[in-house]
């Protein structure tokens, strides 16, 4: 089925094909059902953690030890209480905060430091994509937690200093998978049509190759988002993340772990709150993929 | 010829080792003057770790320090830890035996329940047990190997008791006892890589047997053991041995947090414990040895691609 574009009279001819495209990769995201399920899952789970202060039904660090380790569903605790009497839920709630805002610091850390040399070093090549990939090669050797560990011990502990340790360690990816990307753009006829009219560097790449770098790149950020959600609740779990009284799910299974004979389920929940996460991750990116590009619309039935 | 490649990559790698390594140096030396405090103790003066820093030459350019401390690794020696005394060489050693058990039997775990599954799951893609290794994949790499970890301590040790909870036994030692204490957290540790070489092998095989020297196997009458077995398992191995090389670096990194659940007394709970006393020649020890060990393996991967790979082997 093709949908011709019927130009509206007013728009500018240079954004014209770009918002056409736009469009049929929504509506090609939008035929995927388990997409879009996963979307509207992570949708609220993000609602959920904005409004945390409003949607939970008590303080996450609210203690009433008179009330400890209760089942779910009793007197108003949805999900019963925890070795101190906290409400359950609520501190699942308040946990998103700590889990979103980590997998974003780290992938944003990861493209502020990956994106530009990635896009550069494949564009111009030659000694620059050199020291870049040398760069690249040592970086992609740490792995992330012993990264992040290093750096912990020398800023400190701290959510957002173990997080900026695990954007550095996913800069190289990005930075890679750009230069990939760039690499292949840059030997296509436009890009070269561009060049010969004398365009400006920066406007050609920012005009001609960074739009086509960028679906990789967004099914590249969501499914390290997923990873670096991981790492949090892992480095949250061992106290080298979220500090204790903070309701972060690692911190909410390293306090419950002494508790799993009589109440199994609180180790439980926050697990399942990361799985549940990086699935959804997981499932948009796969989403994404399927709907990006010319070349997506005959390979959706995988 | 062939060990002529070897050492032409060895020697290929040392400029990345450097690197590696003053990485790792400049982490550890954004807080010059702690080390010194950390040994003057509370309530010296600044007088005195004035001198001690003198004494560990904290106060020299960064450049003197950083070769000089290059040098002594060149040469085995990675320094004293801070709060044991400890030469940071012996600590790894002692620690080193369960980390890498750790890692060696989650990535057994990983490859044996990876590939299988995958195979079973890439010789009848739509099927439904298709369909079950692919959902059970995208929550395997979605689940954090702690929490798995977790998980399996309340069944099978807490409540179940068939199996240890914590601790580790040396292979030497008692090889039934280790085998006991080993099972959960190479399951925990595995089961994301697992995940993981499933997709990849399920959709590297998926790919081999469309292609058209498959359809000619099959139609010359090959039994399915024969068609998959020995023609499209070689030809769909060499994403697969990419994926397993990429998932021994994040298995080294998977131990510390693995161990700590555990109670394994590893190299990642000694690293976890020299955050907190901020001991940091054995962070950087650690952190060195763990990259290079990874760096090592991937060469490893490289070297298989080429034996299985003819057209890598060219280039």
């Amino acid at each position: 089925m093709t949908t011709v574009e019927i130009p509206t009279g007013d728009a500018p001819a240079a954004t014209r094909p770009k918002t056409a495209a736009r469009r049929s990769f929504v509506r090609r995201f939008a035929e995927q059902r388990v997409a879009m399920a996963a979307l509207t899952l992570l949708a609220l789970i993000v609602i959920a953690a904005v409004f945390a202060s409003s949607l939970a039904p008590h303080p996450p660090n609210a203690q009433n030890l008179r009330n400890i380790l209760k089942g779910p569903g009793s007197d108003g605790h949805l999900l019963g209480t925890d070795h101190l009497g906290r409400d359950v839920l609520s501190r699942l709630i308040y946990g998103a905060r700590f889990s979103l805002l980590a997998s974003v610091e780290a992938v944003g850390v990861g493209l502020l430091i990956g994106f530009l040399p990635g896009l550069l070093a494949g564009y111009i090549g030659g000694k620059v994509d050199w020291c870049v990939m040398r760069v690249i090669e040592a970086l992609m050797a740490f792995p992330p937690i012993i990264l992040a560990i290093a750096v912990v011990a020398s800023l400190g502990p701290g959510l957002t200093n173990a997080m900026i340790a695990v954007g550095v360690v996913f800069a190289p990816r990005f930075a890679r998978m750009t230069r990939d990307a760039t690499l292949s753009v840059r030997e296509e006829t436009f890009v070269e049509a561009a060049r010969s009219m004398g365009l400006r560097r920066s406007t050609i790449l920012r005009r001609h190759v960074v739009p086509h770098v960028l679906s990789p790149l967004i099914v590249m950020t969501t499914v390290l988002a997923g990873v670096a959600m991981i790492v949090e609740a892992g480095l949250s779990y061992v106290g080298l993340g979220a500090v204790p009284p903070d309701s972060s799910w690692g911190t909410m299974l390293a306090g419950s772990i002494r508790y799993t004979t009589n109440s199994p389920l609180l180790i439980v929940w926050p697990g399942l709150c990361v799985v549940v996460c990086v699935v959804c991750l997981n499932l948009i990116g796969d989403g994404i993929k399927d709907s990006v590009g010319r070349e997506a619309r005959g390979k959706i039935s995988r | 010829m062939r060990l002529q490649t070897i050492v032409r990559r060895l020697i290929a790698l040392l400029p990345m080792m450097l690197l590696v390594a003053l990485m790792i140096f400049s982490i550890t030396y954004l807080i010059p003057g702690d080390a010194a405090a950390t040994i003057a103790g509370d309530g010296a003066t600044a007088a005195e770790i004035g001198r001690i820093r003198n004494e560990l030459g904290l106060d020299r350019p960064f450049f003197v320090q950083f070769f000089t401390w290059l040098g002594n690794v060149a040469t085995g020696d990675l320094g004293v830890s801070l709060t044991t005394g400890r030469s940071v060489g012996d600590t790894i050693v002692s620690r080193g035996p369960a980390t890498i058990s750790l890692g060696v039997a989650g990535l057994a775990v990983g490859v044996l329940v990876g590939t299988s599954l995958g195979v079973l799951a890439g010789t009848k893609i739509g099927s439904a047990r298709d369909r079950f290794a692919v959902v059970g994949a995208s929550v395997g790499v979605a689940m954090p190997n702690f929490w798995l970890g977790l998980l399996l301590v309340t069944i099978f040790a807490v409540n179940l008791g068939w199996l240890p909870a914590t601790g580790y036994v040396g292979i030497t030692e008692n090889p039934i006892e280790f085998l006991r204490h080993i099972t959960l957290p190479a399951l925990a540790l595995g089961s994301a890589s697992a995940a993981e070489i499933c997709r990849q092998t399920r959709a590297s095989l998926g790919n081999v047997l469309e292609m058209d020297y498959m359809r000619t196997a099959r139609m010359k009458g090959l039994p399915a053991r024969v068609l998959v077995g020995k023609h499209a398992l070689k030809n769909a191995a060499s994403p697969v041995v990419t994926t397993v090389g990429l998932q021994a670096t994040v298995l080294l990194g998977g131990t510390v947090i693995v161990e700590r659940v555990f109670g394994i007394a590893g190299l990642g709970t000694t690293a976890i414990e020299a955050v907190s006393s901020r001991d940091i020649p054995i962070i950087q020890g650690i952190a060195l040895l763990t990259t290079i060990t990874a760096i090592l393996v991937n060469l490893m991967v490289d070297m298989m691609q080429m034996y299985l790979n003819p057209k890598v082997r060219m280039s």
